[in-house]
């Protein structure tokens, strides 16, 4: 009926009628001779029913009803013979529930981790294992088929599914023939050993591993393996079983899973020895003796006598729980093996196992001086329970020249023996070369030879200073607990194989100088001095240090200005240019003595001021011998000293008037002063030799102008000033700038004495403004008065305009003063000439008194006023009071 | 009640692996270990939703026909599996939840050993007497 409403593509009706048979097929009364028949039914409409829920788009439906279909068949073995083929039941419904499954999702049922056809299709592998188990178990009575073949059906098939062939018609359940029965029974169970069971696992187990691949399982997909690369070793494909198995064995190992490892290992050992793969199997013995392996000690001890006596070149025990069979087979190919003659050298990589011998190797220091001999270590620890011998170890290291002094190879035939859990120690020493000083010597290897040239030989080879697959997690812990407990562990005399660190790389450094350097000098130092910086190098080598030399200069990697800004040079007898280098290097210094010294000056020239850091290396080259060479080393002696570098003086500058008035702008052809201030700010005394004024447009008043600072020696904060009258020539424009010069200072520092060279620091002159003035007035009057004596004064009044000019003169009274002269004028003063007032002051009182002011005014020439013109003639004068002769003589001394 | 426990460090290696003598404890192993794909993709999934209010206590890990697997993460990536044999059904969630709290105050008290070596393999008796007791239980 349902199958009916399937056909009209009913398929909700379908499932409803499904699930009513399903019941009614579990309420037949179930009996050992019809059971496989009811199993038959009900997996078939089960199948149905989950095919439809999956339709439906309901899969949590179809896995319930398979589960409850599972719980309900499990127990319903049948008979007891025929036990193999309820698990071959079981397995085919599993595998087509995975089919169906994957299916469904092929269909766009997306599947879980946890849920997904992989699980199905291992539990149908499960129960393949199963059944082959109960198949050895049961079948193995049978051992002619029966004549007349009772499986044979003379219809040509069967009224229904899952009868017995032999049983055909009957309704009664109690069997009708006993004899015909057990015939039938042999019949199966002899066709049963003929099913490939391996074959149908591995097709199972292969499928579900792809499941689990793309369901992310990894672990779970590795589980699948070892149970596939089982089966294969089953099925005697050992090649394909090692294969499986060394792939996974990887992923157990980073994952440390020891107890599943040893077990894989085991079967793989299994699988090399019946192989007679010589070198898997010398492998997994040394995997399997190592620290990782969980096996109990008399297995490992088996284990090791076998690994042994493949070294010796002889045929090994056989390994437990092999067929006998296939033990006299391997036998046979590994006599046949052994007999081989050569390729009896194999090399195996550590670090991708976890090996019965531990290799740990060090530099005894993280660097060695190159007159220092070289210092290695190896350490080497055995994990199995008897003693192992080597015959030879070597280590190779990054420069191939070494490795001749880091072989041990035991001279006569006592081999070097590593006794159970005990770390044995090698020491290598070498001496490096010079050519290798700077560079770093790494291990890249270290090699153990086991076995002997007669027999097999194996070298184990560690890749850089040791250490396996294990080892990097337990340098870990142990500096965890080292940590912990502190370094009472290093008090113990045993060395602690855990504490034992790897060192694989050194550094070859150059040779301890045996001399001293020495700087002297005066901080700070002065901006554009020729900085002296003395250089002492006292020698308390043994031997002659030949071919020294001198690196002197600006350190490198400082600020980048400052290689323009410094030059360094030996001459200190002139002042260098630009041109010398900011780093000197290599000057030859010639031999040095024992116990002799040297001396040198450098000089450096620092334009800029700040801090500068230079750099003194000393170099030279010495004979040295070494455990017996004898080498030549270069040494070299770095100094480095910070200097400071300051201003030696500040130099000021301003324009006065005649008067000192200071001026803002300067008047076309009217006298007027330079003051220069010179003010030391250098800690030390410095000599101002000259100093000399370069004019530019400005011509001097005076006829020569001569330095007033000559030998002066300025200590600290003191100052020295000059002082020069000056004139703008005529016909310069006015109200424009104007550059006026420079002003230039030779100097040096007292303390180098004469021999040092004058430094000239050159300080441009401020720009002036001009303006020009349309008259210029001038009085000539005596520097002083004397009370009630006349005092003559000439005022010049010069017309500098192209126009005549009409000038108002007044003579404003004074208390101080009586006076002779015009008291109002007015005048007029032609182009380009001049006219003079002479006047008679008679001073009245003493002191410095105010003259009388003359006021002047151009009617005609609104620009220049009167106050204008007046700053050019002086306001004051000295006036002396009546004294006696003596008096005269002892003021003009002064 | 438990037929397995285990505790498997932060780096997926055991710490501590006890399960019924009876059986094949290879399996037990192998069932632990495969379990830890599921642990980890849960953990994976958890840590980034909701950041550090993280459930300890995993759940179901996945059912086998023989055995149901629980887990259990502690804040320090520590595992803790439990393997429960199917049939016994009677068994609550709660009842394996307050196994695994019972668990890892256990635990918290071996590490707290001044002695015990973080990454070492738990050799407590305390701690070996308390998985006993869960795996007693079954009577």
């Amino acid at each position: 009926m349902a199958f009916l409403s399937e056909l009209k593509q009913d398929t909700q009706n379908a499932l409803k009628y499904y699930r009513a048979a399903y019941s009614l097929v579990h309420e037949l009364r179930a009996h050992e001779t019809n059971m496989l028949e009811i199993k038959t039914m009900a997996g078939f409409i089960n199948y149905k029913i989950c095919r439809l829920c999956f339709q439906h788009n309901t899969p949590l439906d179809a896995i319930a009803q398979f589960r409850k279909h599972i719980d309900l068949c499990k127990k319903k073995i049948g008979s007891a013979e025929l036990a193999f083929e309820h698990s071959a039941w079981m397995s085919k419904q599993f595998q087509s529930f995975g089919e169906l499954f994957d299916e469904a999702i092929k269909l766009g049922l997306t599947a879980i981790q946890t849920q997904n056809p992989g699980f199905y299709y291992q539990q149908a592998a499960c129960y393949s294992q199963d059944r082959k188990q109960m198949a050895q178990q049961l079948c193995q009575a049978g051992t002619t088929y029966p004549s007349p073949d009772p499986l044979d059906t003379q219809s040509g098939g069967l009224d229904f599914y899952g009868q017995r062939p032999w049983r055909q018609g009957h309704q009664s359940i109690d069997p009708t023939d006993p004899e015909k029965e057990k015939m039938g029974i042999l019949a199966l169970q002899i066709k049963e050993r003929d099913v490939p069971h391996s074959e149908l696992i591995i097709a199972l187990l292969s499928n579900a591993v792809a499941q689990f691949k793309k369901y992310k399982c990894p672990r779970m997909k590795s589980h699948l393996m070892v149970q596939m690369g089982e089966e294969y070793y089953h099925a005697k494909d050992y090649t394909k079983a090692l294969k499986l198995l060394d792939y996974v064995m990887c992923d157990y190992r980073t994952e440390r899973w020891w107890p599943l490892l040893t077990a894989i290992l085991t079967t793989a050992l299994r699988c090399a020895y019946l192989m007679a793969s010589v070198k898997d199997y010398i492998i997994y013995c040394m995997e399997l003796l190592g620290r990782a392996s969980t096996l109990k000690e008399e297995q490992k001890s088996r284990i090791e006598k076998n690994l042994f006596k493949v070294l010796m070149n002889k045929v090994p025990e056989a390994e437990a729980e092999c067929d006998p069979s296939s033990v006299s087979a391997a036998r046979s190919l590994w006599s046949d093996r052994m007999a081989l003659s050569g390729s009896n050298e194999l090399t195996v990589e550590m670090q991708d196992y976890i090996p019965f011998i531990q290799c740990k190797a060090r530099f005894q220091s993280p660097s060695f001086h190159v007159d220092q001999p070289i210092q290695l270590q190896v350490f080497l620890r055995a994990d199995c329970p008897h003693p192992v011998s080597f015959t030879k170890l070597s280590v190779s290291l990054s420069n191939q020249e070494y490795n001749q002094w880091c072989v041990v190879e035991p001279s006569g035939p006592e081999t070097r023996t590593l006794s159970p859990w005990k770390p044995e120690s090698y020491s290598f020493s070498f001496v490096a070369r010079t050519e290798d000083v700077g560079r770093k010597v790494e291990i890249t290897g270290v090699e153990v030879m086991l076995g002997s040239d007669g027999g097999r030989c194996v070298f184990l080879s560690w890749r850089g200073a040791g250490g396996d697959a294990a080892s990097t997690q337990e340098a870990l812990q142990a500096s965890r607990s080292s940590r912990r407990w502190g370094r009472g562990a290093e008090a113990r005399q045993e060395p602690d194989w855990d504490g034992v660190t790897l060192q694989h790389s050194t550094m070859i450094i150059s040779r301890v100088p045996k001399i001293s350097v020495q700087l002297s000098h005066q901080p700070p130092a002065l901006s554009n001095e020729m900085y002296r910086i003395g250089l002492t190098v006292q020698s308390q080598e043994d031997a002659v240090a030949r071919d020294v030399r001198l690196t002197a200069g600006l350190k490198p990697g400082q600020e980048a200005g400052l290689g323009q800004n410094t030059h360094v040079t030996l001459d200190g007898s002139a002042v260098c240019d630009d041109s010398a280098p900011a780093l000197l290097t290599e000057v030859p210094l010639g031999d040095l003595k024992p116990g002799e010294q040297l001396q040198t000056c450098v000089f450096v020239r620092c334009v800029s001021t700040g801090p500068r850091v230079f750099l003194f290396h000393v170099a030279y080259s010495i004979d040295t011998a070494v455990e017996g060479r004898r080498i030549v080393c270069r040494c070299h002696k770095d100094e480095t000293v910070a200097v400071e570098t300051v201003v030696p003086f500040d130099v000021s500058v301003k324009f006065v008037s005649t008067k000192f008035e200071p001026l803002e702008q300067v008047a076309v052809d009217v006298p007027f002063l330079l003051m220069t201030d010179v003010l030391s700010s250098s800690p030390w005394p410095l000599l101002l030799s000259s100093s000399q004024l370069q004019l530019l447009t400005v011509t001097s008043n005076t006829p020569q102008l001569q330095s007033q600072l000559q030998q002066v020696v300025l200590q600290t904060g003191e100052g020295a000033s000059e002082c020069f009258c000056l004139r703008v020539p005529p016909g310069a424009s006015s109200n424009s700038t104007m550059a006026t010069g420079q002003y230039i200072l030779s100097w040096r520092r007292k303390c180098y004495g004469s021999d040092g060279p004058l430094i000239q620091t050159t300080v441009p002159l401020p720009h002036v403004v001009l303006e020009s003035v349309p008259l210029y007035i001038y009085a000539d009057l005596p520097s002083f008065g004397r009370v009630r004596e006349s005092l003559p004064v000439r005022y010049h009044i010069e017309n500098r305009t192209a126009q005549l000019q009409e000038v108002e003169i007044a003579v404003d009274p004074s208390d101080a003063f009586m006076f002779s002269g015009l008291k109002q004028v007015r005048l007029r003063v032609l182009p380009g000439t001049e006219q003079a007032l002479l006047y008679n002051f008679y001073p009245l009182m003493a002191g410095y008194q105010t003259l009388p002011q003359l006021s002047l005014s151009l009617p005609h020439c609104p620009t220049a006023s009167g106050t204008a013109l007046r700053r050019f003639l002086p306001q004051r004068i000295f006036v002396k009071p009546q004294g006696r002769q003596a008096d005269d003589a002892s003021i003009a001394a002064a | 009640m438990a037929v397995c426990i285990a505790v498997i460090a932060k780096e997926n290696y055991p710490l501590y692996i006890r399960s019924v003598p009876s059986q094949n404890e290879l399996k037990f192993h192998y069932t632990v270990h495969t379990s830890l794909d599921v642990v980890e993709e849960k953990v994976s999934a958890v840590g980034k939703s909701i950041g550090d209010q993280r459930e300890l206590y995993l759940g179901l890990l996945y059912p086998t026909e023989d055995y149901k697997v629980y887990g259990y993460v502690t804040n320090s990536k520590v595992k803790f599996v439990i393997v429960v044999d199917s049939s016994n059904t009677s068994l609550r969630d709660n009842e394996i939840r307050s196994m695994f709290r019972k668990l890892h105050n256990s635990f918290t008290d071996v590490m707290c050993n001044p002695f015990y070596n973080p990454g070492d393999p738990i050799q407590s008796k305390a701690f070996n007497g308390i998985v006993s007791g869960m795996m007693v239980q079954t009577g």
